[in-house]
C-alpha cells in the first residue's frame, strides 16, 4: 500500500477530515499580507481532499521563512536544516513509502545551498511533492540577493543591484527530468488549488514554483504577472490540449519560430502552440518554462507545464523485506565458512 | 618433500604493481590459512591510484598476512617471506624484512628498464645487496608462459596468471591446502572456462616447482595447536564487511527495517558494497553526496528504521550539520566513519586515527554524542551492535569510528548465534494519552520515539531549540540551558551501563598502556611479548570514547605510569589528561601506517628504565 495511489483512495476513502483538522495550534509568524499565508491556506484545503490520514502526511522543509509552514500544520513535520529539505524527504519517502511527504522550500534554500540535492531528487522521480516559494530574495536574513533575484535588483548585498545571472528553477526542474512541473502565483488562490491538487495526485515527483511577493525587501517583483490590470496581457494560463492565448481580449497566441517562441496575432493563425502536459519529449515544457519574467515581450506562461508517467524511485528499488533469523543467521555464514567440532577438527560448511 | 621447519607464526608479505594481482592472491592465501584452523590477520597495503605506471615504486602494492597456530593479534612487525613481483616491489618493501628472511622474486621482471625505474643503478639480485637474506629466484613469467603453451589467451593475459603461479610458489613453501583456492577459482572463471583452465594451470605450475624440491631446500609447517579454538561457525572477515553484517544482525535483532544512507569515499565504500549485495533486506541509498546520504539517513531514523549512513574523514566533516541536527531532535542514527589519513583528503588509502577529537567535539553548539571505536576486524561487528544498542536506547546519534587498516584488515570471525547477541527491540509510542514529544524516560533521559503514521501523536521537530516537554520552538533563556543539561546528562548515564574496563598483562605492573581503537591488536602483542621476557606491564582498551567508562579515572590513578599510544598526535591523550588531570605519556605514530609491536615495546621499556613518575 503506498501514498501513490491518492485520486483512487479519494473517491473511496473518506477520511472525514476538513481544512481545520491541518492548522496546528502554533499560531503563523509570517508577515502580514505575506504570501506564504495563501500557499498554507490552500496546502491545508488540499489535505483533506486527498483521502489520506492526517498521520500520514509529513512535511519536510529547510530554513527561511518559507520553512516555517511545517510548525503550522498538524501533520508530521520537520524543519530540518538549510537547503537540505529534499535530503530528509528522499530517506522518510523511502522509509516509509504509503507517507504522503511534501518538501516546503524557498529560492534560497533549496536552489542556493541546496542547489544539488534538488537536481537529483527531481531525476530519481520519488513520490514527493516539492513546493518552492520563490519571492526572490532571502527574507529571514533580511533581504540579500537570492539566486532568482532579477539582475539589476537592489539589496543589502547588491547595493548597485545585483548582477549574478538569475536562475530558473522550473527550467532546472524540467532538464532535472521532473515528471510534474508547475508555476503559479500567491495571488490566484483558484489555479493555486488546481494545481496543488494535480501536484498532489501525480504519482512521482510534483514540482510547483510559487511565484511569491515579499512585503519587506522585494515588494512588486511580480505585479506584472499578479496585479489584475495587467496579469492578462503579461501572463498565459497553460491548459492541456489548448491553444496557448492570452490578452484581455484572447487576441494574442504563441508560436515557434525556430527554437523561440514568439507572439502573434490569434486571429486567423493556424500554427498556434497547443499544450500538451503530457508530451513525454520536454523540450517545449522547457522552451516556455524559460518565460519567466514580464516585459520581455512574452508573457510568463503559468500552470502546469508537465505532466507524464514515469516509473517512481521506490517501484525500481524493488520492495525490501527483513527476514527471518535462520536466513539472517545464513548471511552471516556467507559463502565461505567452516565448522570447528568440539573435537577441534575443522569442517567446511559449503 | 623433504626437510621442514616448524613455526608458530610466519609473516608473509606478497608485493607487485597494483595491477598485478597482489591483493587477490594475499586474500587467497589469508582464506586457505584460516580454512586450515590457522589465526590470521593482515594489512593490505596499496596505493590510492587504481593503477599508477607499472613498475614505479609508487605504483607498489602489497598484502601482508601473519598467520600462526593462536595469538596473532597483527599482521606482524616484520616479514619473514617476501614475494616480490618486480624490482620496485623489492625495493620498497626491503626495509620490512626480518634478517635472513626469505625473498622469493619473480626474476623475469628484473629487467635494465624495471630496475631503472625503481631506481636501481645495479641489479640488487647480483653482488651482495642481499646478502643478508636468502633469496629464492623464480622466471614466473616463463614459468607462467610454460604451463600456459597452447593456450588461446593473448600474450598479455597469458602473463597476468603469473599471480597464481607466485601463490602457488607459496602454497608448496608452507604446505598450504589447495582446496579452497581450486573452489574459488571454479566459482570465479566457471563462466569462461580459457580463463579458469589458464589460472588453475598457472596455479598448479607454481605448486609443483615449489614442491619440487630444487627451489626450497627447506619447506615450513605451523605447528599444531595446544588449544583447539572455541567450537562453531568460522569464516573469514574484513572489517568493513563485519561492519555490514553487524548492522544486519543489529536491525534483525531490533526488529526494525534497516536503512542505509551513503557516498563512495575510501576506505569505507567496503561497508557499501557488502550491504548492496543485501538489498532485498536493507534499504540502500547512494545518495548525490555525503551531506545527502546523512541526511537521507536522519529522514530514515524519523520513518523509524534503523538508520545508518558511513563515511571517512572528508565526508565525516561534511555529515557534521546532520549529526547535529540528529542530536537536537535526539533521534537514533550511526555514523561510521572508517578514518583515514588526514587532514583533507590527506591519504585515501592510508589508515589514521585522527578524527577522534572531530567526533567527540567537531559540532557548533554543545553537542553532546556518544562515540565508540571498534578494535578489530571483527570486532567491527560487535561495535556496530553496540553503536545499534546504544543510538536505540537512548534515542542519540553514535559516531562508530573504524579505520582503513580494521575496515581492510582480515580475520578469522566466530559467527555469533544471532541470539547471543543483545535483545535490542524497541517499543514505538502509539498512546496518545499524555504525549509529550520531548518527554524522557526517567532512567535513560531517552524521548519517545513517534514515527509519522502513529494516529493522534502528530508533532513538529526541527533544529531550532526544544521547549523541555513540550518539544515546541523555545528561545526562553532558562529552557536553552535546561535543554543543553539534559542533552549532556542523558549522553553522561551511558556510563551507568557500560561493563568495568578489562586489564589483561602482569597484575604486579606500574605502567599501564591504555588504547583505543585498532592499536588493540599491537598493544596486546607489546604487552605479551614484554610479559614474556618477565617485564611487569598491563594494558586496557577503550571501546567507549563518550562517555568515558566510569571506573577508568580510579584504574588509571593506580599505576605509576600510563602510556597512550595512537595513531595520532595524541587526541585521546589529550582527552584523558583534560578529564583526569593525570599527567600521563604519548606514543604517536602518523606514518599512515598502524604500530609495530617493538616500537610500543621501546617506549614501555624506555619509561620503565625512567625514574620520574607522575
Amino acid at each position: 500500500m503506498s501514498g501513490d495511489s491518492v485520486k483512487s483512495e479519494a473517491k473511496t476513502v473518506a477520511t472525514g477530515l476538513a481544512k481545520k483538522d491541518f492548522i496546528s495550534q502554533t499560531d503563523p509568524r509570517w508577515c502580514v499580507g505575506c504570501g506564504c499565508y495563501s500557499v498554507f491556506n490552500r496546502l491545508t484545503g488540499v489535505f483533506p481532499t486527498m483521502g489520506i490520514p492526517r498521520e500520514n502526511f509529513a512535511i519536510i522543509s529547510g530554513i527561511g521563512c518559507s520553512s516555517r509552514l511545517p510548525y503550522y500544520a498538524s501533520t508530521y513535520g520537520f524543519h530540518t536544516i538549510h537547503g537540505r529539505a529534499p535530503t530528509v524527504a528522499m530517506g522518510l519517502k523511502l522509509a516509509r513509502p504509503e507517507l504522503s511527504v511534501w518538501v516546503i522550500s524557498g529560492d534560497g534554500d533549496l536552489l542556493s545551498i541546496g542547489g544539488n540535492h534538488f537536481i537529483h531528487l527531481i531525476r530519481r522521480n520519488p513520490d514527493i511533492k516539492v513546493i518552492l516559494f520563490n519571492n526572490q530574495i532571502y527574507g529571514l536574513t533580511k533581504g540579500q540577493a537570492s539566486p532568482t533575484t532579477r539582475a539589476g535588483t537592489k539589496t543589502k548585498t547588491t547595493p548597485g543591484g545585483a548582477f549574478d545571472a538569475p536562475m530558473k528553477p522550473l527550467s532546472m526542474a524540467i532538464a532535472a527530468g521532473a515528471t510534474f512541473a508547475a508555476r503559479i502565483t500567491d495571488s490566484d488562490g483558484e489555479m493555486m488549488g488546481e494545481v496543488l491538487s494535480a501536484a498532489a495526485a501525480h504519482k512521482g515527483i510534483a514540482f510547483v514554483e510559487v511565484m511569491m511577493n515579499c512585503l519587506m525587501f522585494n515588494d512588486g517583483a511580480f505585479t506584472p504577472i499578479t496585479d489584475k490590470a495587467q496579469r492578462s496581457e503579461n501572463t498565459i494560463r497553460l491548459k492541456h490540449g489548448e491553444p496557448l492565448v492570452f490578452g484581455a481580449n484572447r487576441d494574442k497566441g504563441l508560436r515557434l519560430n525556430g527554437f523561440s517562441p514568439e507572439v502573434v496575432a490569434a486571429a486567423g493563425a493556424r500554427d498556434l502552440l497547443v499544450h500538451d502536459v503530457s508530451n513525454p519529449d520536454s523540450s517545449l515544457a522547457y522552451l516556455l518554462s524559460q518565460l519567466d519574467q514580464a516585459g520581455e515581450g512574452r508573457p510568463v506562461p503559468l500552470g502546469i507545464f508537465r505532466q507524464v508517467s514515469a516509473p517512481v524511485y521506490s517501484d525500481v528499488m524493488g520492495a525490501v523485506a527483513m527476514p527471518d533469523e535462520a536466513a539472517i543467521a545464513r548471511t552471516l555464514r556467507g559463502n565461505t565458512s567452516w565448522t570447528i567440532g568440539n573435537d577441534g577438527g575443522i569442517r567446511s560448511s559449503d | 618433500m623433504g626437510k621442514f621447519e616448524e613455526f608458530d607464526s610466519v609473516v608473509v608479505r606478497f608485493a607487485g604493481d597494483s595491477g598485478d594481482g597482489m591483493q587477490l592472491v594475499g586474500s587467497q592465501f589469508t582464506t586457505t590459512c584460516a580454512m586450515m584452523g590457522d589465526d590470521v590477520a593482515t594489512l593490505p597495503d596499496f596505493p590510492s591510484e587504481i593503477r599508477a605506471p607499472a613498475g614505479t615504486v609508487f605504483g607498489v602494492s602489497g598484502y601482508q598476512v601473519c598467520f600462526g597456530n593462536g595469538g596473532i593479534f597483527t599482521p606482524g612487525d616484520k616479514v619473514d617471506v617476501l614475494v616480490a613481483m618486480n624490482p620496485a616491489a623489492l625495493k620498497t618493501n626491503l626495509q620490512l624484512m626480518k634478517p635472513k628472511g626469505l625473498i622469493i622474486v619473480n626474476e623475469d621482471a628484473f629487467t635494465a628498464r624495471n630496475l631503472e625505474k625503481a631506481g636501481y643503478t645495479a641489479s640488487p639480485l647480483e653482488g651482495d645487496a642481499l646478502a643478508d637474506y636468502r633469496v629464492c629466484r623464480v622466471k614466473m613469467g616463463q614459468l607462467t608462459q610454460k604451463a600456459l603453451e597452447g593456450s588461446t589467451l593473448s600474450p598479455k593475459q597469458v602473463d597476468r596468471c603469473k599471480n597464481f603461479a607466485a601463490l602457488g610458489v607459496t602454497y608448496a613453501l608452507f604446505h598450504r591446502s589447495r582446496d579452497s583456492t581450486d573452489k574459488w577459482l571454479q566459482k570465479k572463471f566457471g563462466a569462461k572456462p580459457d580463463l579458469l583452465e589458464a589460472n588453475v594451470k598457472a596455479f598448479e605450475a607454481g605448486v609443483s616447482f615449489g614442491a619440487s624440491g630444487e627451489l626450497f631446500p627447506t619447506t615450513y609447517r605451523i605447528r599444531k595447536r595446544t588449544r583447539s579454538p572455541e567450537p562453531g561457525n568460522y569464516r573469514q572477515v574484513t572489517g568493513n564487511s563485519a561492519a555490514a553484517l553487524g548492522l544486519i544482525a543489529a536491525a534483525r535483532r531490533a526488529n526494525l527495517p534497516l536503512f542505509l544512507g551513503s557516498y563512495p569515499i575510501t576506505p569505507a565504500t567496503d561497508i557499501l558494497h557488502e550491504l548492496s549485495k543485501h538489498r532485498n533486506i536493507a534499504t540502500i541509498f547512494q545518495a548525490e553526496d555525503e551531506i545527502a546520504a546523512a541526511g537521507a539517513t536522519l529522514g530514515a531514523a524519523f520513518g523509524g528504521s534503523l538508520a545508518v549512513t558511513t563515511t571517512s574523514g572528508p565526508g565525516f566533516s561534511l555529515k557534521s550539520e546532520f549529526i547535529n541536527l540528529a542530536v537536537m531532535v535526539e533521534l537514533p542514527m550511526i555514523v561510521i566513519n572508517v578514518q583515514r589519513a588526514g587532514p583533507s583528503t590527506g591519504l585515501p588509502t592510508k589508515t589514521e586515527q585522527s578524527d577522534l577529537l572531530q567526533a567527540l567535539w567537531g559540532r557548533h553548539g554543545e553537542s553532546p554524542i556518544a562515540v565508540i571505536a571498534a578494535s578489530s576486524p571483527r570486532d567491527c561487528f560487535d561495535a556496530t551492535v553496540e553503536a545499534a544498542r546504544i543510538a536505540l536506547k537512548y534515542m542519540t546519534p553514535v559516531i562508530l569510528l573504524s579505520d582503513g587498516y580494521l575496515g581492510n584488515g582480515a580475520e578469522v570471525w566466530r559467527v555469533p548465534a544471532l541470539e547471543d547477541l543483545p535483545d535490542l527491540r524497541v517499543t514505538k509510542r502509539t498512546d496518545p494519552e499524555n504525549f509529550l514529544p520531548y518527554g524522557r524516560d526517567p532512567e535513560t533521559l531517552a524521548r519517545p520515539w513517534v514515527v509519522p503514521g502513529t494516529p493522534g501523536l502528530e508533532h513538529r521537530i526541527g533544529g531550532l531549540e526544544k521547549a523541555d516537554g513540550t518539544g515546541t520552538v523555545s528561545h526562553d533563556p532558562e529552557n536553552h540551558e535546561k535543554m543543553v543539561r539534559l542533552r549532556a546528562e542523558k549522553i553522561a548515564r551511558i556510563a551507568r551501563d557500560l561493563p568495568p574496563t578489562e586489564v589483561l598483562g602482569d597484575p604486579r605492573s606500574e605502567l599501564l598502556v591504555l588504547g583505543w581503537g585498532s592499536t588493540q591488536g599491537v598493544i596486546r602483542r607489546a604487552v605479551e611479548n614484554l610479559n614474556a621476557q618477565g617485564t611487569p606491564v598491563a594494558c586496557a582498551h577503550l571501546r567507549h570514547l563518550n562517555p568515558l567508562p566510569s571506573d577508568l579515572g580510579t584504574l588509571l590513578r593506580k599505576y605509576k605510569k600510563v602510556l597512550i599510544p595512537e595513531n595520532n598526535m595524541g587526541q585521546l591523550w589529550y582527552r584523558i589528561r583534560a578529564e583526569y588531570l593525570l599527567d600521563i605519556e604519548r606514543l604517536n605514530k602518523v606514518q599512515g601506517q598502524p604500530f609495530r609491536a617493538d616500537e610500543i615495546e621501546a617506549k614501555i621499556k624506555s619509561m620503565l628504565s625512567s625514574g620520574a613518575q607522575r
